[in-house]
């Protein structure tokens, strides 16, 4: 698909960057929410990158437009984007993320009636929040890796290092999230 | 100790759930939308978001020339802009009746100053007209007129928040971003008297006070143009006001702050 749309992009911008949206929109949202940590900014984050994108491909010429390898390079925007994000929110006065952890159940508050639904959604974002406590680049990779999917020459593309270093990254916060995870009675 | 195999790891399956779609309503924060209104006088390009409306503009400013127009969006805001099914809901009430109170607007490409100075503009009601100077001083900046009427020249959504309502304080009518002549044609269309406007303006007279209710106001005040005749006081400006014993309108608020 990558290629194909790329291409498009190339020959018409504005045609294909619904398109773009379309078949990113969950990839980047998913990186924003996992690596930001709360809905809410996640979607300002991922709309945030499709505008910079847009801003940028009308930027270039057709040729580069068609060149571009856009899963890693929208991804690389919304890494940048939380990354800012995160460093200006500290430099704010301290606040505590309301999490979905603390309220699992949304925020209208309605009870999830099968129970086995809620502890399914439970664990979710017990494990969405230890992934936030990850160390930087391994919460990176792992996200990129194993919670969006992408292969290892993309995730070390997208991290600008070498795929050996991404691996062991993913390696390394894999054994560290499950450390972290408490033995639960049966 | 040996590095575990990621990819078979139960735990990787798990974090794999941890994908999830982009919120509903995604692509509405990130596409802007247009549709094509009755203005007072001619049509209109309208473009909003999922905030609210963020761009206002005449046809004709534009030679009808729709690929123009939604050119012109996407290079100012950086954001893609499609045709809309339908129009925000009470676009077409605000614009019949000349009151925008009501709608949402997407000023988020405007600075704080700016916003003020629309805030401000937005209250001012269907014929009726306020000064500059009236922008500046309600919004606490009362040496900021100039930047004040910049602002307003600024204004991404004309018509809908009244910049026309805002005239120069001797009575003239100013600049408009879309040429001066279109400000006097709306001016007119919402039965505002420039005529006499001008004419006090001349006569170096600012406000009209009632002698029975002790109350002054802007001429073009709802509570002005119902004085009758003979109780009507043209008041040059705030301190013969005081000194003549009148109170300022609370609706029009005139010289609101001055001592």
């Amino acid at each position: 698909m990558t290629a194909d749309l790329a291409f498009r992009l190339g020959e018409d911008l504005e045609a294909a960057f619904p398109d773009v949206v379309a078949g990113y929109g969950q990839a980047v949202f998913t990186t924003a929410l996992r690596m930001a940590g709360r809905a809410e900014d996640a979607a300002d984050l991922a709309a945030e990158t499709f505008l910079r994108a847009y801003v940028a491909l009308r930027s270039y010429p057709p040729a580069r437009r068609a060149e571009l390898q856009l899963r890693p390079w929208l991804l690389t925007i919304v890494l940048n984007l939380v990354r800012n994000e995160a460093r200006a929110a500290s430099r704010r006065p301290a606040q505590v993320a309301f999490d979905a952890w603390t309220c699992p159940n949304g925020r209208d508050g309605a009870p999830e009636t099968p129970e086995d639904s809620a502890q399914r959604h439970d664990g979710q974002a017990r494990l969405g929040a230890l992934l936030t406590r990850l160390p930087d680049g391994q919460r990176t990779a792992v996200v990129l890796r194993h919670v969006v999917g992408l292969p290892y020459a993309e995730v070390a593309t997208v991290m600008g290092c070498p795929e050996g270093t991404a691996k062991s990254h993913v390696a390394r916060g894999l054994q560290r999230l499950r450390a972290s995870i408490p033995e639960e009675a049966p | 100790m040996t590095v575990p195999l990621t990819d078979d790891d139960p735990l990787a399956a798990e974090l794999a759930e941890l994908a999830v779609p982009a919120p509903a309503g995604f692509d509405d924060s990130v596409f802007a939308r247009w549709v094509e209104a009755d203005g007072p006088l001619g049509a209109l390009y309208v473009a909003f978001t999922d905030v609210g409306i963020s761009y206002v503009c005449p046809t004709s400013w534009l030679g009808d020339d729709r690929d123009r127009f939604v050119e012109y969006f996407r290079t100012r805001f950086g954001r893609p802009l499609r045709p809309a099914d339908r129009a925000p809901s009470g676009l077409a009430a605000a614009l019949r009746s000349g009151r925008g109170t009501g709608l949402r607007y997407d000023l988020r490409t405007v600075g704080a100053f700016d916003r003020a100075v629309l805030a401000k503009t937005l209250e001012i009601p269907p014929g009726e007209i306020r000064p500059y100077a009236w922008i500046a001083r309600e919004i606490g900046h009362p040496a900021a007129v100039r930047a004040a009427g910049s602002a307003l020249g600024r204004n991404p959504v004309p018509i809908l928040i009244p910049c026309h309502r805002v005239v120069r304080s001797d009575g003239m009518p100013g600049n408009y971003g879309f040429g001066p002549q279109l400000k006097v044609d709306l001016l007119r269309f919402e039965q505002v008297d420039l005529d006499e406007s001008r004419a006090l303006g001349r006569r170096g007279v600012r406000y009209v006070a009632s002698d029975t209710t002790g109350i002054y106001c802007y001429p073009s005040c709802t509570s002005a143009r119902r004085i009758t005749a003979g109780h009507r006081v043209e008041v040059a400006d705030a301190a013969a006001a005081a000194a003549a014993g009148y109170r300022p309108c609370r609706h029009c608020r005139p010289a609101a702050g001055v001592a």
